[in-house]
């Protein structure tokens, strides 16, 4: 509290406006009917004067002297009031020395204001609760209330606002010291559900910071990349290709240094992999909600953080840093546009467009409806021909009508198939009522029910055995439905439908019945055999996150808690790739499990039988 | 001209910043008469009947815009003016009132309006307009009035409003949330020059200073005279007459000094300062509530305006706490018609509860926007209880989809709705000099002593709208270009094929290609031995001619190595 009267009064002897804005953290809940505005609403609710815990967030406001206010740009600091660390105080100063030298500015013609968020409870929190107050207040109750005691607060308790937001900038410093030998600013920008600012924002931030101000700018990577030996060897591999190509002709330059290309697919991967979970890396995903380009900075100074000398130098340096970047966006005329929305960053300065990377996507994507159309065709010529078989002997009208009809059998599976599926996927709002949960009881009782409900489905509609759709035409469905599901995913997420057909598409591919007699020799039905089970092994999500876990941390303990605990992670942030993962991959994996699994013996039964 | 235009009364304002009603006042004549929205204002109000208004109105801006080297000319169609009847102010359907909140207001519109002045800045007031100190202040306005009838003739009235930031010795000011410490200035300060001598075709040519009534009190607690030298303040030159303003309770509110510039040339310039001899905080009077809007909601769908009242504090001082009192405010507002205003959404919250609409709205006059013909209008008489704290209106919009030609200039920045007008009919801002001489009348504070009815322009609105990829057409046209190109290759390829070689062609189809038979033989497959014959002699042309393209590739690389290197 001292921490941030002390904010306020310094903004006030600047000529700022100055309100606090205080709000209550964000309760974990999941509710299946509210799943992308869940966040919004529960954050609207006020409590009837019960402030105990809420945290105050401090906001001032400058207004640009000769601007007509009707646009701002946001600086945003995140500090922790109960337990304030060097670090933060240095970041704390830095937003200070910024704004005050913003408040001497003639040449603003945007608003600015200065939120310093208070982190008790998460800075992602914080901030969007402020933001939600911003973009959607609420009238009815809690605005007014009484100043008990702090008679001072009262009359900064009123919002204030400052016009359309243009971009907002979050800055902080980080903990760790970094060895290296320049400053370095680290950019975070992937916001909920793979979204992106717009490029030219990081341009800014990229080139002001490098070119200006000699600060390194790193991306986030996936360390145990950089160092892995087999990428390094298909980098040589590259570099040797491209060099020999560069002589054939010089105006190619496709021999990337191998260290280069190292670095470039780590940090590619850590952006594909970020948007593809789809939760946000940083505050700035909650501007990106309400279509507000944001950029999260982190420096990590190379300095010992209590060294003044170093420490003032540094604060010129970052200052100048957010200024340069305050006043490019400051005289933008228009808000930012025509650079680009969707792309993977593989550098700071570098970056794959949307139009690059659809198209092995389309790649991958586009084969399957031919499949599926192959495939059912190929089904129905083999039911027509033993039709005819059979018509010779006995003639039997009801199984002629059955071959052309039979795709509605396999349809009839998939739905049952999906009506599991999303039954699942709603499963953990039950679950969680439950009070006193850990995390591996809640995993338990989900897997329980999920196959309980599987169970009570077949038995209700009848298991897809029983019904007797040849396995072909199954597969051809289950194409059908994962093309569509991957189509559409790939809309809302790209980088999760990218990721998902990289796993999907050869499980569907390949995905074969064990039983089936298809005329090969040993070899290739082992190694059919063998990549369809090991495929279907790595399909299941929860087998998945297992090895991505054993990967990348190197401890294989199987702890069914954990998956629990990534799904509350994903459905907490109201995240796209939970809805795919259940509605789309799961039930794809259980079609391909009841494939392999088919008996294939039906046809041949029947015509027994007849 | 302005018989041309039937004109009995007009009004073109200029402006630059936003009036900070907090602290430089939102309850004297000057904020009520001066403080003007941010862009471009225009209203008029004609003498013509109702039917010829609107063409006279279209005539009317495009000899401003040519006049005043500004865009008027754009509130010529008929989506950008609007006709209220009372909001803004009271007349009978002959007032037509348009605002351009995004017209950059510079030099150029200056020097057409100081062409209006007798001496332009050569002489008199207006040569203290030095241009780099007026446009670096915080906010300018320059307004022209124009009154015409029968009996008085036309009146021209020109005022230049400026708030300027003095730049005194440490040019650092200190703020504080009471109000400001008062930092010393002078003209010469301000203005960076001196007034010496008047204007001399102008008949009187006067300086003002006013001290509020804030200061006065504080001068009078301290207990000495409001005299040009007392304990709070000295004025750099001592005034030639003092004029003290009373308010209707006949005691004196503020004071005023005036100086008369026709004393004073060029050896003896007048150099109009104050010097602070205490530290002082002041703050302004303020308008009893403060107005503001604000847009909720996100996306390029829909959203809503909310206009918020914040109360002042200023109605506990002027009216008794009873319990069914009640303050009127009337807002006004003008709504392009690409923001879709759901007017019967209209919501009323105060202090935090729900209100019916019927409660607070006393009367409302709303003319509900037309696809690309007219702007909406809304018009309300609202009536809130004297104890409110904060009342917030909301006005849910659906976002329009704007025709390509449509969209302005810069369309990406989103679109401007114009500053909503409020005022507060029950709050009068006029003033009254009883001492002042009739011999003596100043435009200025006649302009003063006029019923002003406080009022007070909100903000400007950005809603940024769905705006198409203007490159579009060119990515269009590329790819129709591709297609037709496609299209037309295809058709003169099937045409000038002949049947026969088609026929010809067909037999060949019959055959094996050479890899698929490859990938037989590898997989173990017997080939038919009749389709092998007949394989065979066609597959030794593919060879050859395969063999003959991959040695044409091989010269190319070596070829281009060879020159290259």
């Amino acid at each position: 509290m001292e921490m941030s009267k002390f904010i306020v009064q310094q903004m006030k002897d600047l000529g700022a406006e100055v309100c606090y804005h205080e709000f209550l953290p964000h309760s974990k809940h999941f509710h299946p009917l509210k799943f992308f505005t869940s966040m919004t609403n529960d954050l609207a609710v006020r409590p009837n004067g019960t402030y105990s815990n809420s945290g105050t967030n401090t906001i001032g406001i400058i207004r640009a002297p000769r601007g007509d206010g009707k646009e701002a740009i946001v600086l945003v600091t995140p500090y922790n009031p109960q337990r304030v660390q060097a670090n933060e105080v240095l970041s704390l100063a830095l937003g200070f020395s910024v704004f005050s030298l913003l408040s001497r500015a003639a040449w603003l013609s945007k608003d600015i204001v200065w939120l310093s968020a208070d982190s008790q409870f998460g800075e992602y929190t914080a901030v969007s609760a402020w933001l939600n107050q911003y973009h959607n207040p609420m009238f009815v109750g809690g605005v007014k209330h009484e100043p008990d005691g702090i008679a001072e607060k009262a009359e900064f308790t009123d919002f204030k606002r400052a016009g359309t937001m243009a971009a907002a900038l979050i800055f902080k410093v980080g903990e760790t010291r970094n060895y290296g030998d320049r400053d370095s600013v680290t950019m975070y920008a992937e916001a909920s559900n793979g979204q992106m600012p717009n490029l030219d924002l990081l341009n800014v931030v990229h080139y002001l910071a490098v070119h200006r101000q000699g600060f390194r700018v790193n991306i986030e990577t996936i360390s145990s990349l950089l160092s892995s030996a087999w990428l390094r060897a298909i980098a040589e591999v590259i570099h040797t290709l491209g060099s020999i190509l560069r002589k054939i002709n010089p105006d190619w330059k496709l021999d990337i240094t191998a260290s280069d290309y190292v670095e470039g697919t780590a940090n590619l991967a850590s952006s594909i992999y970020n948007q593809a979970l789809g939760v946000p890396t940083g505050s700035h995903g909650a501007f990106r909600d309400y279509q507000v380009d944001a950029v999260s900075l982190e420096f990590s100074p190379t300095f010992y953080i209590r060294n003044e000398n170093a420490k003032s130098s540094f604060l010129v340096r970052g200052g100048r840093l957010l200024e340069g970047v305050v006043r490019s966006v400051n005289n933008l005329l228009e808000k930012f546009h025509q650079s680009f929305f969707l792309y993977f960053l593989t550098a700071p300065s570098k970056f794959i467009s949307v139009g690059v990377y659809m198209i092995p996507f389309a790649l991958l994507v586009v084969p399957l409806p031919i499949v599926a159309a192959a495939l059912a065709d190929g089904g129905r010529k083999k039911g027509k021909s033993i039709d005819a078989s059979k018509t010779k002997g006995s003639a039997d009208n009801l199984q002629t009508e059955g071959g052309s009809w039979e795709w509605l059998q396999a349809a009839r599976v998939l739905l049952v198939i999906q009506l599991w599926a999303v039954i699942v996927s709603l499963l953990p709002y039950y679950i969680s009522q439950i009070p006193d949960g850990t995390p591996i009881q809640s995993s338990v009782i989900w897997v329980v029910l999920a196959i309980l409900t599987l169970i009570v489905l077949y038995a209700m509609f009848g298991s897809p055995y029983s019904a007797g759709v040849e396995w072909k035409l199954l597969k051809a469905t289950m194409i059908t439905s994962i093309s569509i599901g991957l189509g559409l995913m790939s809309i809302i997420n790209f980088a999760t439908a990218q990721l998902g057909a990289l796993i999907v598409i050869p499980m569907c591919l390949f995905s074969r019945p064990l039983k089936a007699q298809l005329g090969l020799s040993f070899l290739p039905r082992t190694v059919l055999c063998a990549s369809n089970i090991l495929l279907a092994v790595f399909g299941f999500p929860p087998a998945a996150l297992l090895i991505m876990k054993g990967l990348s941390k190197g401890s294989w303990t199987v702890d069914l808690g954990d998956f629990w605990a990534s799904m509350e992670f994903l459905w907490e942030w109201s995240s796209a790739t939970y809805l795919y993962l259940f509605l789309v991959h799961l039930p794809c994996w259980l079609l391909c499990i009841h494939v392999l699994l088919h008996p294939c013996r039906q046809v041949g039964s029947k015509v027994k039988r007849e | 001209q302005v018989q041309k235009f039937h004109i009995s009364e007009l009004e073109l304002s200029f402006t630059q910043g936003r009036w900070n009603y907090e602290q430089w006042g939102g309850y004297d004549p000057m904020s009520t008469n001066n403080a003007k929205p941010p862009g471009v204002e225009l209203w008029a109000i004609f003498d013509l009947p109702l039917a010829e208004i609107d063409a006279t109105w279209k005539n009317l801006t495009h000899t401003l815009s040519g006049l005043f080297c500004a865009s008027i000319n754009f509130l010529e169609s008929s989506t950008a003016f609007s006709a209220p009847r009372w909001g803004f102010k009271l007349n009978e359907g002959n007032l037509r009132y348009g605002a351009l909140p995004r017209e950059a207001v510079c030099t150029e519109n200056l020097t057409p309006w100081l062409k209006l002045l007798p001496c332009r800045d050569k002489a008199g007031i207006a040569s203290l307009l030095y241009r780099p100190s007026v446009y670096k202040g915080y906010y300018h306005s320059q307004k022209l009035k124009l009154k015409s009838s029968q009996s008085l003739g036309i009146i021209l009235d020109q005022t230049l409003t400026v708030v300027l930031q003095p730049n005194t010795v440490s040019g650092k000011q200190l703020h504080s949330t009471g109000g400001q410490l008062q930092p010393s200035w002078s003209m010469e300060h301000l203005f960076s020059k001196k007034l010496s001598g008047k204007c001399l075709v102008s008949k009187s040519s006067r300086v003002f200073v006013e001290i509020e009534k804030g200061i006065v009190d504080n001068v009078d607690k301290a207990g000495s005279d409001v005299s040009s030298n007392n304990d709070l303040f000295v004025l750099s030159t001592a005034p030639d007459r003092s004029l003290k303003e009373l308010d209707n309770l006949e005691v004196q509110s503020s004071s005023l000094y005036e100086y008369d510039v026709n004393n004073y040339n060029s050896d003896k310039p007048l150099n109009v300062g104050i010097t602070w001899k205490l530290p002082l905080i002041w703050s302004c009077t303020r308008a009893p509530y403060h107005a503001s809007r604000f847009l909720m909601g996100s996306g390029n769908e829909r959203g809503s305006i909310a206009m918020s009242f914040l109360s002042t504090g200023l109605d506990k001082q002027l009216v008794d706490s009873s319990n069914d009192c009640s303050i009127k405010a009337v807002v006004f507002q003008v709504v392009p018609w690409y923001v879709k205003v759901y007017y019967h959404s209209l919501e009323v919250f105060i202090d935090g509860n729900s209100k019916a609409i019927s409660e607070v709205v006393d009367k409302i006059h709303v003319t509900p926007s037309e696809d690309k013909l007219l702007p909406g209008t809304m018009e309300m008489l609202l009536k809130f209880p004297c104890s409110m704290q904060l009342a917030t209106l909301t006005l849910d919009f659906d976002k329009g989809f704007l025709h390509i030609d449509e969209y302005p200039p810069d369309a990406n920045q989103g679109f401007d709705i114009p500053s909503a007008l409020v005022s507060f009919p029950e709050f009068n801002s006029s003033r009254s000099y009883p001492e002042a001489d009739p011999l003596f009348v100043s435009p200025l504070l006649e302009n003063f002593k006029e019923d002003g009815v406080v009022k007070s322009y909100t903000e400007v609105l950005l809603v940024p709208l769905t705006t198409p990829d203007f490159s579009m057409p060119y990515n269009v046209i590329t790819f129709t270009c591709t297609v037709l190109a496609l299209y037309f290759g295809s058709l003169l390829n099937a045409l000038r094929r002949r049947i026969g070689e088609e026929e010809r062609g067909l037999k060949k189809a019959d055959k094996r290609g050479l890899i698929p038979l490859l990938i037989a033989k590898l997989r173990g497959q017997k080939v038919d031995p009749s389709e092998s014959e007949s394989t065979s002699p066609a597959s030794l042309p593919r060879s050859k001619l395969l063999l003959k393209v991959v040695f044409v590739a091989v010269v190319a690389i070596v070829f281009h190595y060879l020159s290259n290197s």
